[in-house]
């Protein structure tokens, strides 16, 4: 497959004004577990033209259960195992992986070329870290977190809400993986698709929810 | 009055750490948008809440 040949497939599916609002952007993704490798693999398949992906952690066998890894990837960083996948599936994808723990201090750094910011860590602390780090001192990306997924309850309280103008929310909003069984595949694969497809709308110019 | 998350609240006056410490929220797990903006984190013990004021607060909860 050539790259003109999955351009030209791209363009028959979404039409030349939306592949190259989706062509030229730039997503930053924020952790690589359960959410962020099905973020990623939406947005790949989407023909977003860069990703940038960053996880400090290793691929283990506990992970296997929910996030897009292999069981020949154990023990591989996830930056590094979830760019071979995403080259498997979307070859002409520009990817930059970047294998640190984001912090208080590196983030402005770290995603200061992204247009929009999906935050797909684990733990609760480091999403309200990272949603008032962007929103205060990252003024042109738009952020998309998630908060609430673990499971068994229904999916259909899975949803996205539109905070303010740069901040959308999406999960129930009170499932903590604390109180549950933990992460499900699909419920934790349908909050990822809410974040992936609020990306797209946003590039599309479709700004509610 | 002071909207937070739709109710409204008899709390004009108060600081956002005055209110926070009141309620059940765990300030290393929230972030605070007010009339549209955020509030900054350093910014809690000395912003305070006016009458007419809309807040969302967003409490994160773990799983990802």
């Amino acid at each position: 497959m050539t790259k003109k040949e999955w351009m030209d497939a791209l363009i028959a599916r979404h039409g030349k004004e939306l592949h190259e609002r989706f062509s030229s952007a730039v997503v930053a993704i924020c952790g690589l577990g359960g959410l962020g490798s099905n973020i990623a693999i939406a947005l790949a398949r989407a023909g977003i033209g860069k990703l940038i992906l960053i996880d400090f952690d290793r691929v283990d066998i506990t992970n296997l259960h929910r996030q897009q890894y292999k069981a020949k990837q154990i023990g591989l960083y996830k930056t590094d195992a979830l760019a071979e996948n995403l080259l498997e599936i979307a070859p002409y994808t520009e990817i930059k992986t970047i294998t640190v723990k984001i912090t208080e201090d590196n983030f402005a750094d770290i995603l200061k070329d992204a247009d929009i910011v999906c935050e797909a860590f684990d733990k609760a602390e480091a999403k309200a870290m990272l949603t008032n780090g962007v929103l205060s001192q990252l003024s042109h990306c738009y952020l998309i977190a998630a908060s609430g997924m673990a499971g068994m309850d229904t999916p259909n309280t899975i949803k996205t809400r539109k905070i303010t103008k740069r901040f959308y929310l999406c999960g129930d909003e009170v499932s903590d993986v604390a109180d549950t069984i933990g992460l499900i595949a699909p419920r934790v694969m349908l909050c990822a698709a809410h974040q992936a497809h609020t990306v797209l709308r946003i590039l599309a110019g479709e700004y509610e929810v | 009055m002071v909207k937070i998350n739709g109710t409204e609240l008899p709390i004009a006056g108060k600081t956002v750490s005055e209110y926070l410490a009141a309620t059940n929220y765990d300030p290393k797990r929230i972030a605070i948008e007010r009339n549209g903006e955020i509030v900054l984190k350093s910014q809690y013990d000395v912003t305070v809440l006016e009458d007419g004021d809309s807040l969302e607060i967003v409490s994160f909860v773990g799983g990802g």
